[in-house]
């Protein structure tokens, strides 16, 4: 800190010579030339840029020339010291700038690798497609009802008009609930349809009714390809006034349509539930279907039948509905392919994993 | 229902070259589904001609007998020599005429027949028998055609047996009666082609006699309300079925018995009248018709004595009940080979009678089938008309000039139809002259008159707008038509399901989905995207179950519903909680090679209401009363949704990245919470702490709940439960009650304070079986309001701490709303939360 008071020294005069700055310019360069890597690069700065390189020694000597040579000795050392920083910073830029694209080389993966760390899981398509359906009524401003899978008989059948000794009863392969202890009956069976849901939608609700009902139901089939003792179904119960078959014919056209593509369109066959009349069967002209674009049995249709309502509590000289219903099942076996009813019930998780959540 | 198309073609005149997709779809238009429909040429392909057997040779040394014969097939095989054939049956003599199938034919089943060596002799085809054609079962030997069969040796056989005619299949829905017999197929037909029908109903028919064919009593004519019969007397016992009545009989799946047994068959399904044929001789007095006794027992054709109750119909003579009336004879008066005279008897019965019967004894014969779906009362008479006509054209005798009809049939009651309540309900136009004649067409009367308001106030709401009234009078086959909306039915039926229009109706504004709904499925997309996979199980549990998951004696879980007729007798029961069925999916995908299985499912369990009786009885002529529906309602089982998770194997698969992670009690307790958190529960109200509850581990299983509420299980099963199911070992579950969960609050959101925040970390040693839960609690409820965040992050022990001791590391997060802390203030609500800890714990802090 106080070179000020060493005695004159020659050779640290010779510092400010010009060619002597020049040449620790020209040295410095070449050192950080060399330099390989910041670090490097950093290890350098005291020995061209501290307190003992030369440019700082230099200065030092300034204050021993004569007034008349100091500012031309400063602003020779001035230069060469910003030659220097000026060579340093950009050796400094470009070795980052190297670094950083070597880095990132460097730090190359393969993106590719897989990672199911967490594998996700799945949700099932028959619970999905239900979903599904119900958001497209709730879109048209139905709600959703649900019922009982133990149900009445009163609910399932008589309410339906279905009477106990009649054949349609026999044909629908009733799970019957066992009766309590000394009783002949219990009145109870596994719902053999998501119908009886209308009855219990129409004894709770007044009209207008539009609802729709997804939910599953049983019957006394066992288990193979194409039936199941547990199914799904989906249906759907209009009331209101003024209701008409073209009523039904529209909102199954529209509801095909968003089900199976644009080109989807509905043909109807007579036949016979005891719950409407008139009532058919009805198909849906499935372009995409995986064996060429062709008619498939979709489900049940009918004006509600004005029994039903009476039993119900709506009277059928005001108002009047429809009903519709097809079994989920079937629908996704149709819509995705699916060869063997068992591959949808036997809960394999290969089977539901394939779509997704 | 099977019928051959020339059958029909008797009674409609169909147009000729009637394509048989068009036959198929004029069907299906009318509502009657078509099962199948076969050109029965198309089943036997190449030669099928007649033969004549010129010579038998009985070949001996084989286990069975062989005939060589040579056979006189014309010039059908090219030569015009007698054709050589092998031929195991023996039904045949020299100079048959029988069916053969030469070389280059196919028999059903895609049997092609060629020329080869068999038995050391060369046979160039086959002598057919009638299974072998597709014509039927019987395969006792081969078809001989009668003598005077208008064929000659060589000529197309088809003809003579039947293959040259088209078959029908069709499934008849349970409210159309009429149309299983060709007299309502061929009526249909008629008004779907536009072309003349023929009523085989329409003969000429005597009516009842003074005397009675037989004396017969009626005391139930509820049960039958019509009962006729006619006699034939010497008949020849050895008269044959004629070839084309047995195929008739064939085609539609009936075997042939006898020729009067044939005959009541063959009406049967061509009026759709079922009938009985008695052999009189086998019958001891007079007949009476009433309601079993109970008790009373019978030998039915098919040789099973059933046990009668009171609400079953008889014939009886003498010696008791002869015959389970509607449903099926009995043996004792049955028509045998060396019958001679015979009582034909066609009656009408109350079909939910028979329907009550056919059930009650299991018997579904081709009669019961139809008395249930509905018989034309009009008929018997014409049956037995065309009965005696028949037999005695067949086998000579002589008919009884006497005829019986005992009718109680009541005339039918006419409904009332508004002229536009058709248009009304469909939404297409029909003028009245329209409907009108679409109604006369299926056989109704109409009478077309005023409006008939203020004439009868009952029918004030049916006649409600303007215009004619018809009066329709159903025709005597059409038990169904019943109400005006089966008229409606006809008429669109008729005029054509295709031209109604497509119009949407405008639905009022609804209200969306649920906060039930919605949060089902908020919960299954969580534990979706949280690795599990949905599966829908089958509820039925064995009895067993409830041991096999170790449930003890008072668990309300062992209480089942159960099924009176299960599919398999080995699960009878509903089951009570989700983790049974869900145990034997888990199992069956273990059993498919796969290790690692996450899977859950939303559904019903059913629990039996305590005490409930069967639901009080309720009409549907009216809307039961809320109280009504109420009662019966309460009988229903108990059926919440719940929600369950299994886990085992691995939950986090090993990988490149490094090794996997079993899946373990903290995943099925995790999944819990995820389902709360999905279903909008915040974590405050959550309590999660250990409990005793099968099937899980004693010592490792949680209770969640939400306020003070149990709201469901979760942590490892039971070793012991482990190993009876022989399930992978550490299997995990959770099981919740979703409709216990109460319903999501609204959030209130919280302010956020954007001072600095404070970091503690205290390190508390307390006894191990305090719950890091509570101890957590007591941090936060010690610590304050400058709490922002308490994170357990280490749990240890360790020698240094003591048997019995462990120590928990809790990251403590301070933060002010309005200032940066100072650190004093951290440090003092930081020991204020250690002082609560060790209040309630005596938690003590790590290394102080």
């Amino acid at each position: 800190m106080s070179y000020r008071n060493d005695p004159y020294d020659p050779k640290q005069v010779a510092l400010l010579d010009p060619d002597a700055l020049a040449a620790a310019v020209a040295d410095a360069e070449k050192a950080f030339a060399a330099a390989a890597d910041p670090d490097a690069l950093t290890a350098l700065r005291p020995a061209h840029l501290g307190d003992r390189s030369p440019v700082s020694l230099a200065r030092r000597e300034i204050g021993a020339l004569p007034p008349a040579a100091k500012s031309d000795a400063g602003k020779r050392v001035n230069e060469a010291r910003r030659a220097i920083e000026a060579a340093y910073a950009a050796r400094q830029e470009t070795l980052e700038r190297e670094q950083a694209e070597r880095v990132l080389v460097e730090e190359r993966v393969d993106v590719a690798l897989p990672y199911d760390r967490r594998p996700r899981g799945a949700r099932h398509p028959l619970s999905t497609l239900m979903e599904q359906i119900s958001d497209f009524f709730v879109g048209m401003g139905y709600e959703v009802a649900e019922g009982p899978e133990v149900e009445l008989e009163w609910t399932n059948f008589d309410a339906l008009n279905i009477p106990a000794d009649h054949p349609a009863r026999g044909l629908m392969d009733t799970f019957h609930i066992a009766p309590p202890e000394g009783a002949e009956s219990s009145g109870l069976v596994l719902r053999t349809h998501t119908s009886p849901v209308q009855a219990r939608t129409m004894l709770t609700r007044k009209p207008p009714i539009y609802v729709i009902v997804p939910g599953r139901a049983y019957r006394t089939d066992e288990l193979d390809a194409t039936h199941a003792p547990v199914f799904h179904q989906v249906e759907g119960l209009v009331v209101d006034r003024g209701i008409t078959m073209a009523h039904l014919r529209g909102t199954l056209d529209h509801f095909a349509r968003a089900m199976f593509g644009p080109e989807a369109k509905t043909r109807w066959r007579p036949h016979y539930f005891p719950f409407t009349e008139p009532s058919a069967e009805f198909d849906v002209w499935f372009p995409e279907h995986r064996r060429g674009p062709q008619w498939v049995e979709w489900g049940g249709c009918g004006m509600v039948n004005p029994r039903v309502l009476r039993a119900c509590g709506i009277d059928p000289e005001v108002y009047s509905g429809f009903a519709f219903g097809m079994g989920i099942d079937r629908t996704v076996m149709v819509r995705h392919g699916v060869g063997d009813m068992r591959d949808m019930v036997e809960g394999d998780v290969r089977f539901t994993r394939a779509f997704g959540v | 229902m099977r019928v051959s198309v020339s059958w029909l073609r008797e009674y409609v005149d169909l147009p000729a070259d009637l394509p048989t997709g068009d036959l198929e779809q004029a069907l299906v238009d009318l509502g009657i589904e078509v099962e199948s429909i076969v050109d029965l040429r198309e089943t036997v392909t190449g030669p099928l001609v007649v033969g004549e057997v010129r010579e038998i040779e009985e070949l001996t040394g084989f286990k069975k007998p062989i005939r060589f014969c040579l056979v006189d097939v014309g010039d059908a095989n090219g030569t015009g020599e007698p054709q050589e054939i092998v031929c195991g049956a023996t039904n045949f003599a020299q100079g048959d005429k029988v069916v053969v199938i030469l070389p280059g034919g196919v028999l059903p089943g895609n049997f092609a027949i060629g020329a080869r060596k068999t038995y050391g002799r060369n046979s160039n085809g086959m002598i057919c028998s009638a299974k072998e054609l597709g014509l039927g079962d019987d395969h006792a030997g081969i078809i001989v055609l009668p003598e005077d069969t208008p064929a000659k040796p060589g000529d197309d056989a088809r003809p003579v047996v039947g293959l040259d005619d088209t078959v029908v299949e069709m499934e008849i829905t349970p409210d159309r009666g009429y149309a299983l017999s060709v007299r309502g197929i061929a009526r249909e037909l008629s008004h779907a082609l536009g072309v003349p029908f023929r009523d085989p109903a329409l003969v000429p028919v005597p009516g009842a006699t003074e005397r009675p064919a037989y004396p017969v009593e009626v005391r139930d004519t509820v049960g039958c309300d019509r009962f006729a019969a006619r006699m034939v007397r010497g008949i020849d016992p050895t008269a044959e079925t004629p070839g084309w009545l047995s195929q008739r009989l064939t085609v539609a799946g009936i075997r042939s018995i006898s020729l009067p047994v044939d005959i009541t068959n063959y009406l049967m399904l061509e009026l759709g009248q079922p009938m009985h044929a008695f052999d009189v001789d086998r019958i001891s007095g007079p007949l009476v018709v009433r309601r079993a006794e109970p008790g009373e027992k019978l030998t039915t054709l098919d040789g099973v004595t059933r046990t009668l109750v009171p609400e079953d119909m008889v014939i009886c003579d003498d010696t008791g009940p002869i015959s389970l009336a509607a449903v099926m004879g009995g043996e004792t008066s049955e028509v045998l080979a060396a019958t001679t005279n015979v009582l034909f008897e066609a009656a009408h019965w109350d079909p939910a009678m028979v329907g009550r019967t056919a059930r009650r004894h299991k018997l579904f014969s081709e009669a019961a089938k139809r008395w249930e779906r509905g018989v034309d009362p009009a008929l018997p008479l014409v049956a037995l008309e065309r009965a005696v006509r028949l037999l005695t054209e067949h086998a000579g005798g002589t008919v009884g000039a006497e005829i019986l009809d005992i009718d109680h049939v009541r005339p039918r009651t006419p409904v009332t139809l508004p002229a536009e309540l058709p248009s009304r309900r469909v939404g297409v136009v029909y003028p009245p002259e329209r409907v009108i004649e679409l109604l006369e067409q299926v056989g109704c009367t109409v009478t077309r008159g005023p409006d008939r308001l203020g004439e009868d106030p009952g029918e004030v709401g049916v006649a409600a707008g303007t215009g004619d009234v018809l009066t329709v009078t159903p025709p005597s086959w059409r038990p169904d038509l019943t109400d005006p909306a089966d008229l409606v039915e006809e008429v669109v039926r008729l005029d054509g399901y295709d031209r109604v229009p497509s119009l949407l109706p405008a639905a009022p504004a609804g209200r969306g989905l649920t906060w039930q709904q919605q949060r089902r499925r908020a919960v299954a997309r969580s534990l979706a995207e949280r690795g599990y996979v949905e599966v829908l199980a089958h509820p039925f549990v064995s009895a067993e179950l409830a041991d096999q998951l170790g449930l003890p004696a008072d668990d309300p879980r062992r209480r089942a519903v159960r099924v009176a007729n299960p599919l398999s007798e080995e699960e009878p029961l509903l089951r009570t909680t989700l983790l049974g069925p869900l145990l034997g999916i888990l199992k069956r995908n273990v059993g498919r090679g796969l290790r690692d299985i996450a899977i859950y499912e939303i559904g019903t369990v059913f629990h039996p209401r305590p005490g409930a009786g069967a639901p009080p009885a309720m009409g549907v002529d009216r809307r039961p009363t809320d109280s009504e529906f109420a009662a019966a309602d309460a009988v229903v089982p108990d059926q919440p949704r719940h929600v369950a998770v299994l886990v085992a194997g691995d939950i986090e698969p090993a990988g490149w990245w490094g090794a996997g992670r079993a899946a373990g009690w903290a995943d099925a307790v995790e999944a819990g919470r995820a389902v709360l958190a999905a279903a909008g529960i915040p974590a405050d109200r959550v309590t999660v702490r250990s409990a005793e509850y099968a099937p899980w581990h004693p010592g490792r299983c949680a209770e969640l709940l939400v306020d003070d509420a149990v709201v469901g299980h979760a942590g490892e099963l039971h070793p012991a439960v482990v190993a009876t199911l022989e399930l992978p070992r550490r299997t995990s579950a959770m099981e919740l009650n979703l409709d216990a969960v109460p319903a999501a609050p609204v959030v209130t959101g919280p302010a956020i304070s954007t001072f600095p925040p404070a970091l503690i970390d205290v390190a508390l040693v307390v006894d191990d079986p305090v719950p890091a839960a509570e101890v957590q609690r007591a941090l936060t409820e010690g610590a304050g309001e400058l709490l922002e965040d308490v994170r357990l992050f280490d749990v240890y022990a360790s020698d240094q701490l003591g048997a019995g001791r462990k120590s928990l590391a809790y990251k403590l997060t301070f933060r002010a709303p309005d200032r940066t802390l100072t650190v004093d203030e951290a440090v003092a609500a930081r020991d204020a939360a250690v002082a609560e800890a060790a209040r309630r714990f005596g938690a003590t802090l790590r290394g102080a």
